[in-house]
């Protein structure tokens, strides 16, 4: 349907440049999207893992984590239920720490972010590095609530936020592409806003 | 679960394999009902309709006359079988796509729509499963219910559901006639006195091998997972669908 729905006005007239197609300002709130039952993860023994193709596998404690060099996000995130939130605050450690750690090897061009529920989704290895996506266990100046992710989860938030792995434990470096577990559900590879890939075909 | 080079847990698996799934369609609008003050159920007519499973979800996309669209997600009430698509909508004060379409729609309109959308909150018709709903996130399970009525097999579902009254549960009359345990929490339901959903209610309509869907606010689907997990229903058998503000 190229046409208008009748009588439909809408509400929002000035769209924030910030707000990518079919979004809109959620604004304070952040909403929860999950599938599975909330796990409750102590610190204590949480770990992060890199593993797959790269020559150094490596794993890191909390307090190992918390080591690395402190990088911070402050932007955007954008959930393909449509709501975006501005002005978010998250701190933990840049991906691109990890990896230069673990070195992928020449073949490896996919992530598979996998959390300790099992919940996992895949991502092309460009879109977690070059100071794109962190390990993060800060929001706002406090500990990241566990509705959330909490202790730690993936942020990567130039892509739908489903991307960014909630209760993450492991990042597994892969040759191919392979869809994780919204992509097996109709939803798509890369999931970029603003060419709204939300679902699979898009 | 699929073969993959991630070994690990893999708890979630990949819901149904191949679940329907559509493009964007024109659909017209066959019956408007308003069941409850700031409710409405839309009735669709679908050209070209991808049948779905029971408990998948349409996207509805409202465009003004400038070009200005904004779209949101609504799960299907009605069977797979069913002729057409029945979508029940919350109208939220400050939501921009459910005053529109509490508010405006009329029977012969024509909107927008795609789907089903969704493989993971979905129930087959074949597995024994528990049903947990609270205020408009039975809507889902309504699909579920209404899927089994027709294929003879309501034996294979228990369902629970919760709202604060009576008159505001969606779909009360046909949940009651399901033998559904109705859960009231500013009202008393039966011999049920006024209280939230307790872990024992739900333990009495569980056993192993029972899958679990449980939808509703994120407060609601939060606090009923954590049920199901704390009388020992394995994580792996809990499906969760959270509704966010979706205004």
């Amino acid at each position: 349907m190229t046409g208008s729905t009748r009588g439909f006005l809408g509400r929002r007239r000035e769209r924030d440049a910030r707000l990518p197609p079919g979004q809109y300002d959620v604004g304070k709130d952040w909403p929860v999207l999950t599938a599975e039952p909330t796990p409750r993860i102590t610190p204590e023994t949480w770990t992060i893992s890199v593993d797959g193709r790269v020559e150094s596998p490596a794993t890191w404690t909390w307090d190992e984590a918390h080591a690395l060099p402190r990088s911070e996000y402050r932007g955007a995130i954008h959930c393909v239920t449509t709501w975006s939130k501005f002005d978010t605050f998250f701190a933990g450690v840049s991906v691109d720490t990890l990896l230069e750690a673990a070195r992928p090897t020449a073949e490896a061009h996919f992530v598979m972010a996998t959390s300790q529920t099992g919940y996992t989704t895949n991502l092309p290895l460009e879109d977690v590095t070059g100071g794109r996506a962190w390990v993060v266990w800060e929001y706002d100046g406090g500990p990241l609530p566990t509705e959330h992710g909490g202790p730690v989860r993936l942020l990567v938030p130039h892509l739908y936020f489903w991307k960014s792995a909630k209760w993450v434990t492991r990042l597994t470096l892969m040759t191919r592409d392979q869809p994780g577990f919204w992509e097996q559900n109709g939803y798509h590879d890369r999931g970029d806003p603003w060419r709204e890939q939300r679902y699979q075909g898009d | 679960m699929t073969e993959r080079e991630v070994a690990g847990p893999g708890l979630l698996g990949p819901g149904v394999a191949g679940a329907p799934a559509g493009g964007w369609r024109t659909a017209t609008v066959a019956a408007v009902r308003h069941p409850m003050p700031r409710t409405v159920e839309l009735r669709l007519d679908v050209p070209d309709r991808v049948e779905h499973l029971a408990g998948q979800h349409y996207v509805v996309r409202l465009t003004a006359e400038d070009g200005y669209r904004a779209q949101r997600s609504y799960s299907v009430a009605s069977a797979p079988a069913d002729p057409e698509v029945e979508l029940f909508v919350e109208r939220l004060d400050d939501g921009e796509v459910s005053t529109y379409l509490a508010d405006a729609v009329a029977p012969g309109d024509r909107l927008e729509i795609r789907g089903p959308i969704g493989g993971w909150f979905v129930w087959d018709g074949t597995t024994p499963a528990l049903l947990v709903g609270g205020g408009t996130g039975v809507v889902p399970l309504l699909a579920m219910l209404r899927h089994a009525r027709r294929l003879g097999r309501t034996d294979l579902l228990r369902i629970a559901v919760s709202s604060r009254t009576l008159v505001e549960l969606p779909y009360a009359m046909e949940l009651m006639d399901a033998g559904a345990l109705i859960v009231l929490t500013r009202e008393p339901s039966g011999d049920r006195a006024a209280a939230r959903l307790m872990g024992a209610e739900l333990m009495s309509l569980w056993e192993p091998g029972r899958t679990a869907y449980v939808c509703g606010s994120a407060q609601f689907a939060e606090a009923a997972s954590q049920l199901l997990v704390d009388v020992g229903v394995p994580a792996t058998d809990i499906r969760v669908e959270r509704f966010g503000p979706s205004a």
